[in-house]
């Protein structure tokens, strides 16, 4: 179902519907979603889609979904002894490179730095319910990948990049 | 008497709709329902917790300006109110019976460290963790 947005951007209930979108792709964030299925969802139309959920979120759906993939795959690394190769396949990536790039990109480190430092860390939060240890680690992107690489360095920059995973 | 929290407040978007959600599907029972002109004074208890209110409470004016119950209700629709965990002995059987009478999840049981967890949220956009505690912890 798809409804013509009539109400404004504002619309609590429109915003409820923008989050059940978002609450999908949290609950499956290795899966494809293209705004076609998010907008389905929202009940918003494909061409408005994308500016309400950055409206309402701060980041456009894409972004998001790269944020929860990258958690999910430091979770990943952190908590199970997975193969980087199983971890990229299962968070959502195509290929190991793509997802090596912008897991560094994203993070500053390799995901195996990350796994190596994670481990020697103590673990003081296990009173803290897990989903809400793994939301506060969440990646803080506040601009899009291909920026913060060319901010990072220069060197690593790659002009066909594209931010969706 | 004993010390501690009686009464703490969830903001709803509209308390019918939120009375509909926490008594029938979540089977809450009403502890008040008070109303005074448009303010209406509405808490729930859980059956096995007798002396803690959770009130459902609109935002909404003289006890907040319009666009402050504006913002609130915007702030509660985008999920970015504070955690809420709700404790069940078996999150599984919770979660079939629950999502039979229409409670919308986000996600399915799933078992962390020895505890079971699901999520799901009210018709307004508070998010709810319901969490099976790991024996030892209960």
């Amino acid at each position: 179902m798809t409804v013509v947005v009539s109400a404004s951007p504002k619309d609590p209930r429109l915003l409820r519907r923008l989050l059940r979108a978002r609450d999908r792709m949290d609950a499956a964030s290795h899966e494809e979603w293209p705004v076609s299925r998010l907008a389905e969802i929202s009940g918003v139309s494909e061409a408005h889609f994308s500016r309400c959920f950055k409206d309402a979120f701060g980041v456009p759906p894409h972004r998001y979904l790269l944020t929860r993939r990258i958690e999910r795959a430091k979770a990943l690394l952190r908590d199970t002894d997975l193969p980087i190769t199983a971890i990229a396949f299962e968070t959502g990536w195509n290929s190991l490179g793509t997802f090596g790039r912008v897991f560094r990109d994203v993070t500053g480190e390799s995901p195996s730095a990350l796994r190596d430092r994670e481990r020697t860390l103590p673990h003081a939060l296990e009173e803290v319910p897990h989903c809400f240890v793994r939301a506060a680690h969440r990646p803080d992107l506040k601009i899009a990948v291909s920026e913060k690489r060319r901010l990072d360095g220069p060197d690593m920059s790659s002009a066909t990049e594209t931010e969706v995973p | 008497m004993t010390e501690g929290v009686q009464v703490a407040g969830i903001y709803v978007h509209d308390q019918d709709e939120a009375l509909e959600f926490y008594v029938g599907k979540l089977g809450f029972e009403v502890h008040t329902d008070a109303r005074n002109g448009d303010f209406r004074w509405l808490t729930v208890k859980h059956p096995d917790q007798p002396t803690f209110q959770l009130g459902l409470f609109k935002p909404q004016a003289p006890v907040v300006d319009d666009a402050t119950a504006q913002s609130l209700n915007e702030a509660v629709a985008k999920g970015a109110m504070p955690p809420l965990v709700l404790v069940v002995p078996d999150c599984r059987a919770a979660y079939d019976a629950m999502r039979k009478r229409g409670v919308e999840f986000t996600q399915e049981p799933t078992e962390r460290y020895g505890n079971v967890d699901a999520s799901f949220r009210d018709p307004s956009g508070n998010g709810w963790k319901m969490l099976e505690p790991q024996k030892a912890w209960a």
